[in-house]
């Protein structure tokens, strides 16, 4: 069994470097230490944690990443969204407002591609399904980010695309976490019980 | 049946779909004292399935009761620490 615990290697033994036996107060403390140290685990245990890649940014593909993450958050659970690529779309203030369905290729929409690739068809499709999505009770985008950050979901925009969409860091939601790369998401990947890439 | 207990709060969430029941009833419980109870109406059907998974799935909370009437589901939450 390995272990993570920063210790000496004399304290992974119950006796001494010279061989003597602990005495029982040592043997105690020790006890002790290891118990402290088990609570730590089972206290971090309890605290469920998400992490969930977000790489699309059409209309329809910004809903699956911020339901799972604001109800994850009512469970309590530690949530982390990157944010990368298209689905950094998502958080800029501006363009979160008027992300588009795609008709074409979609082989959900009642239309055959030669119609869908006609102009002014993405958008009649995405009127359309905000029109339902208005019917039927479902949050708008701009809720589902708020709902979550109000419950302490990290959005993290992926800084590379930043730069590389030309955005500006004040181009986004308040409480978007900039600055951070593809080694922060692994590192919370590593920590996750449930990691997805949406 | 139901309504054997006090109800402290009661939310409404008619008409709201997914995730919207789920994640106010949380919002709702965070507002209230240990052992109080809370309503929650809703016209989604998921939220059957769904504050039972939420309740069974998080700590401090107990789902008393789930009733249907007419197309209102209402939902009995108390917040047990």
């Amino acid at each position: 069994m390995s272990t993570d615990t920063p210790s000496d290697a004399e304290s992974d033994s119950p006796a001494g470097s010279d061989g003597e036996s602990l005495t029982e107060a040592q043997l105690r403390a020790r006890i002790e230490e290891l118990e402290e140290a088990v609570a730590g685990l089972e206290a971090d245990d309890d605290q469920q944690k998400m992490t969930i890649v977000a790489t699309q940014g059409s209309f329809d593909m910004a809903y699956p990443p911020l339901i799972l993450a604001s109800t994850a958050a009512a469970f309590g659970w530690d949530v982390v969204v990157f944010h990368t690529f298209w689905g950094l779309d998502i958080l800029h203030e501006e363009k979160s407002q008027n992300l588009q369905l795609s008709a074409v290729g979609n082989p959900n929409m009642p239309m055959p591609n030669a119609l869908a690739a006609l102009p002014g068809m993405d958008r009649m499709a995405t009127r359309m399904m905000e029109k339902r999505i208005d019917d039927n009770g479902t949050a708008t985008i701009d809720e589902l980010i708020e709902l979550s950050l109000d419950q302490g979901v990290e959005l993290q925009a992926c800084q590379m695309t930043i730069e590389l969409m030309e955005y500006d860091e004040d181009d986004f939601y308040d409480d978007v976490t900039v600055g951070v790369g593809a080694a922060t998401a692994l590192q919370h990947m590593a920590e996750s019980d449930i990691q997805l890439l949406v | 049946m139901s309504e054997a207990f006090d109800i402290a709060e009661t939310l409404d969430v008619k008409g709201a779909s997914c995730p919207m029941p789920v994640v106010k009833t949380k919002q709702a419980i965070d507002e209230l004292a240990e052992g109080e109870v809370l309503e929650v109406l809703a016209t989604d059907s998921g939220s059957v399935s769904d504050i039972d998974g939420w309740a069974e799935g998080t700590s401090g909370v107990t789902l008393l009761e789930q009733v249907e009437d007419g197309d209102v589901y209402k939902h009995y939450v108390e917040k047990t620490a």
